[in-house]
Order: C-alpha cells, then sequence, then structure tokens
C-alpha cells in the first residue's frame, strides 16, 4: 500500500487541556491505519471513537405547562450517534408535557430508535 | 423544587448563609455538620440552586460526586441534601445589609423587611457577567444585545429565544454553550469572535459546542461597531495586530440581530463593598484566611463570590471549609490567627485564600496569567530561597491550579509571607 491512498481526518482531544491535535489515516477501505498527534492512550482511543462511531448526549429543554417555569431541562439517557442530534433535537422541539415531573421521569422513549430515552433533570412541581 | 408551606422565621441564628447556590447550600450542610443548629439560606430566585438552574449542559460534579451530572441534577441533589439535613431555606429573599453586631437586614417576599440577629454569615452571592460597557464598542445602542448568561436564562427557563441569527464575542466557555444551545434550538450562529490569539474555553466545548455544527471561531478578531436603528442589523468585525489594536481596512460585517456578549464573570461583590470588607483587587472579591473568613469577625465567604471558580467541585469543597468554620465560629471557636500571607508572583494573578497557618493542610486557588506547558510551582520567603516546589504539566489561565499544603511542608519556616510564582522549568 501506498501513502497515496490514505485518507487524513484531523481530530481535536478534548481528554485533557492539553488538546492535542489528532489525525487519523483512513486506508482506501475504511480502515484506520495510523493515529497520530496523541501525547497519551487516551488519545489514540478517542480518535479511534470520534473516527468510526462519534456520540453525544444530548441536553435541551421540552415545553411544561403549569410549572414554575415553561421549560424543563432533560436529557438523553446515554450517547447517541453524532448525526442524529439535530434530529432528535427537531423532535424534542415539539414535546410539551404538563407538570408535576420529577427528576428521572421518561419524557420520550427510545428516541428515534436510537434505544435511549429522554428524561427530566429536575422536579418541576404543579403550580397552584 | 418549590416548598409553598407557610415560611417561619426565628430572632435568631446560628448561621445566616447569603445566597443559594452550590456555594451557599455547601456551606449551610457543612455548618450543620459541624454542630450549629439554627442554619438559614437566604435566596433572592424564587427557588434556590443558583446558576445551575439555567446550565443545563452537562459536566458538573465529576470530581465532587463521582459521576457527570447536568446542572440542574446537581443542584437538586444538594438542594435535597440540605433540606435533609435541617438546613432552613427561604427564597424570594434579598440580604440587604450585616450591621457591626451581626444583625441581618432581609428583604422578604414572604416577611417584607426583617432584621434577623446571627452568630455568623457566610456570603455565597454568587458572581455576575462582565457587560458590555466594560469592553466599550462603538456604534449604537440598539436592542438585541445580552450577555451569554442572561441569554441562557431566557432560552433555559423562559423558553424565548434573543434572535434569529446570532453573533457571540469571546469564546469563554458561557459563550461556546450558548452557541449550541442556540443552535439546537434552531437558531442560526454566524459566528464566535475571540480577541485572543487562543480559545478561553475548554477543547472539549471548542469540539463538541462548535465543531459538531460548523460554527467558524475567528481567532484576533473582535467586534468593533455595532449597526441598527431600534433593533441590531449587523456588527462589523475586524482582526487584531500583535498590540491587539483592530485593522480597520481588514474589517468586514456580519448580518445579525443578535450579539451575545460572553467576556467573563466577575464576583458579586456589592454587598462585600458596603459591608466595606477588604477586596483583593485582582478578583475583586473579599480577602479570607485560611478559614474563609473575610476582613470581618464572623463574617465568611465561598464560591464565586470571591473569585471565578471554573468547576462547580471546588465551590463545593470551599464551601465545606467556610461552613464548617461558620458552624464552629457560631459555637464560640476562635482558630489562631494565620501567620503567613500569600503574595502572587511571577506569572500568578491571585491567590486564595490570602493567608494560611504553618501547622494545618491548606488547598491553595490560584490563576496563572500565561499558559505554560511545562511548568514549576515554588514557595519563596523573603530572601528568595524556595521553600516548597512542585512540578505542574500544563497550566492555562482558564484552569484554576490548586496546590495542596500538606501538614510539614511549611515546617520550619519562620518567615511571614510566602511568594508563589509558576514559571517555566
Ligand atoms: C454558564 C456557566 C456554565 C458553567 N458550566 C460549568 C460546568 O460545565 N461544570 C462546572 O463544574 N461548573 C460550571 N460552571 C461554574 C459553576 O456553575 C459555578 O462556579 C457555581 O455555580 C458557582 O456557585 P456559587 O454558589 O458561588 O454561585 P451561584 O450559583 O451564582 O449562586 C449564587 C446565588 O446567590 C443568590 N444571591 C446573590 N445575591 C444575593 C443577595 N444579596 N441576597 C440573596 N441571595 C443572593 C443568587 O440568586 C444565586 O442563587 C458554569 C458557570 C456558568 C455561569
Ligand atoms: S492525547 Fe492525552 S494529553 Fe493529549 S489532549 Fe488527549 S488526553 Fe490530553
Amino acid at each position: 500500500m501506498t501513502n497515496d491512498e490514505r485518507t487524513t481526518y484531523a481530530y481535536l482531544c478534548i481528554g485533557c487541556p492539553l488538546g492535542c491535535r489528532l489525525e487519523v489515516d483512513e486506508d482506501s477501505h475504511g480502515d484506520i491505519v495510523e493515529i497520530r498527534g496523541s501525547s497519551c492512550r487516551k488519545g489514540d482511543r478517542y480518535a479511534e471513537q470520534e473516527h468510526t462511531d462519534p456520540r453525544r448526549g444530548v441536553t435541551t429543554t421540552v415545553a411544561i405547562d403549569g410549572g414554575l417555569w415553561p421549560r424543563l431541562p432533560v436529557k438523553t439517557s446515554g450517547e447517541i450517534p453524532k448525526d442524529r442530534v439535530l434530529a432528535a433535537c427537531e423532535v424534542l422541539r415539539r414535546v410539551r408535557i404538563e407538570a408535576p415531573v420529577e427528576m428521572g421521569d421518561v419524557i420520550v422513549h427510545d428516541l428515534l430508535g436510537t434505544g435511549c430515552d429522554v428524561v427530566a433533570t429536575r422536579d418541576m412541581a404543579r403550580m397552584t | 423544587m418549590i416548598d409553598d408551606r407557610p415560611h417561619v422565621l426565628l430572632p435568631n441564628y446560628d448561621v445566616v448563609v447569603a445566597g443559594g447556590g452550590p456555594a451557599g447550600l455547601g456551606a449551610a450542610v457543612a455548618a450543620r455538620e459541624a454542630g450549629a443548629e439554627r442554619v438559614l439560606v437566604v435566596d433572592r430566585e424564587a427557588e434556590a440552586g443558583g446558576i445551575l438552574l439555567q446550565c443545563i449542559h452537562s459536566g458538573f460534579g465529576l470530581h465532587h460526586l463521582g459521576e457527570e451530572l447536568t446542572g440542574p441534577e446537581y443542584a437538586q441533589r444538594i438542594l435535597e441534601n440540605a433540606l435533609d439535613d435541617g438546613v432552613d431555606v427561604l427564597t424570594n429573599a434579598y440580604l440587604l445589609d450585616i450591621d457591626n453586631d451581626q444583625n441581618l437586614k432581609l428583604l422578604s417576599a414572604d416577611h417584607g423587611v426583617a432584621i434577623l440577629d446571627t452568630e455568623a454569615t457566610v456570603l455565597a452571592m454568587g458572581a455576575r457577567e462582565r457587560t458590555r460597557a466594560a469592553i466599550r464598542i462603538p456604534g449604537r445602542r440598539p436592542a438585541g444585545i445580552f450577555t451569554a448568561g442572561a441569554a441562557q436564562r431566557l432560552v433555559n427557563l423562559n423558553g424565548v429565544l434573543p434572535g434569529r441569527r446570532v453573533v457571540i464575542l469571546g469564546s469563554g466557555d458561557i459563550g461556546l454553550i450558548m452557541a449550541r444551545r442556540l443552535t439546537l434550538e434552531g437558531v442560526e450562529v454566524a459566528g464566535v469572535f475571540e480577541l485572543m490569539p487562543h480559545a478561553n474555553g475548554l477543547s472539549r466545548n471548542i469540539v463538541q459546542c462548535l465543531h459538531d455544527f460548523d460554527i467558524p471561531l475567528h481567532l484576533s478578531t473582535t467586534v468593533v461597531e455595532i449597526h441598527g436603528r431600534d433593533r441590531i442589523d449587523k456588527v462589523t468585525v475586524a482582526p487584531v495586530d500583535a498590540q491587539m489594536k483592530p485593522v480597520l481596512d481588514k474589517a468586514w460585517d456580519v448580518p445579525c440581530d443578535t450579539l451575545l456578549v460572553s467576556v467573563g464573570l466577575i464576583p458579586e461583590n456589592e454587598l462585600s463593598r458596603e459591608l466595606r470588607l477588604r477586596l483583593d483587587p485582582v478578583t475583586s472579591g473579599p480577602i479570607v484566611s485560611s478559614t474563609m473568613e473575610t476582613s470581618r469577625d464572623g463574617v465568611f465567604a465561598c464560591g464565586n463570590v470571591v473569585h471565578i471558580h471554573d468547576l462547580v467541585d471546588f465551590v463545593s469543597a470551599e464551601a465545606e471549609l467556610a461552613g464548617g468554620h461558620a458552624g464552629r465560629f457560631a459555637l464560640g471557636a476562635r482558630p489562631p490567627h494565620d501567620n503567613v500571607r500569600l503574595q502572587p508572583g511571577k506569572n500568578v494573578a491571585y491567590c486564595v485564600p490570602h493567608t494560611v497557618t504553618t501547622d494545618q493542610p491548606h488547598t491553595v486557588y490560584m490563576r496563572v496569567r500565561k499558559p505554560l506547558e511545562k511548568s514549576m510551582l515554588r514557595l519563596r520567603d523573603a530572601e528568595g530561597d524556595i521553600v516548597h516546589e512542585r512540578r505542574l504539566r500544563y497550566v492555562v489561565p482558564a484552569e484554576m491550579v490548586t496546590l495542596k499544603l500538606r501538614p510539614g511542608v511549611l515546617d520550619g519556616f519562620q518567615g511571614d509571607a510566602l511568594q508563589v510564582e509558576v514559571v517555566p522549568r
């Protein structure tokens, strides 16, 4: 294999304040052949994960009626594929629920088939 | 969490805490654990929790609780913990004044103006944002200009979007978090502009708040003019030269209806000034001893009201210390006075606490002025001799440096002042 078949992708490591600039070389089959630029093992693992299957936890708010505030903060119960984040937020922008809610209550089951639920991140009592 | 039972005020307290954020709630619990019986937290907002309630993102508690929580989750945990511990919390109440006999004056929605007698007080009023006036951008003053924190509150609590197309000035974490937040709510973020040649936020936020959504970050660039009649309609931005002067012939216009300014926090020190506490000109917060006592006997302080913390975990640790000492003070304990002053030396902007003792363990928090890759933290005596040193890996102004002084480290030190420096090794 020669070098010209490689494609290089750049990432910024988020593992610590050093912020190493990482490079991942991929061959024509889409396999990783080299990871450069890290100062520790954590950086290598991060580059591999970001390159093959980047995931994010999502935090946002949904509309709530009858509580102290008109918005309820929520989060995904786990990390979802990065390219689904905006679609997930679009779904959540149309959700409207009623107070009371308790922290940990499931607001949306299995968001977009990701296997992750959306849960409340605080209590919101019903205002009388 | 809102408690709707009528609130009963006692005529006197052991410890009254001003501010119900993580600092105030943590201090109140520590005061109870130190033996203080009547402990009251007052907060001017409708619910306790402080700034955490609007920080709906994740990233709180990794050090202190061993798991990563969102701001509201962390707030609810510590509030439940405080209530379970017998701390009394009064919301919609503003601390106005403390007189020389430790009488507190409150303005409360439930009780009107109330005077309380207390043995000890803890100041935990947090911080406020630096405003645009502090950086003086020329141009008109149309609507549509917000601090990033005010916009965060609007979006996350009030459910109001500040605009449709936003420019963010300043690359600190609050600005970065808001860039993502607005994007997720369908608002277009035209770009983040940073005067310095490096970003001020964590790399995690650069990646997950900007790169993930292709939001451009312009370093060494600033907003030089604001345009618009009633509402802002564009800003002019320009790169800056090595002296931080804008290069106006390279300026360009960015259409937008909103400008978010995220140029940092400053301790909420109105009350500290009024009480004539001695303030540190660098932090703008009160000068504190190793027990977190201010220049006034029986008045302690912790959290962002003392200096700006980037991690809530450190706030909680500092609150435990302040609250514990306030509780013991209320019960009559008077620890010996500190005998060593800490003075910021080379590349150190400030140290908190400002004084320590030689015979107790202490945690000293400090901020460096310039980033350094491999560095050495040194304590020097008046003659310049090294009393203690420690290697540090990578230091940046945006991240607090902590020094744990174990007992024994200062054994044999006879002087009354130590210079603290962080220099290349
Ligand atoms: C936008 C943003 C993002 C952050 N992100 C993170 C993060 O990801 N991870 C992390 O660990 N940390 C983060 N932090 C830092 C952390 O949240 C703060 O350091 C911490 O909340 C400070 O706690 P505090 O109790 O000192 O102040 P605050 O939380 O500000 O609480 C102060 C309280 O005092 C009350 N008060 C003020 N004056 C009076 C008065 N006169 N009378 C009565 N009450 C009064 C206020 O209403 C408020 O409730 C973030 C901070 C901000 C602003
Ligand atoms: S590679 Fe290691 S040293 Fe570099 S930023 Fe990542 S975690 Fe830090």
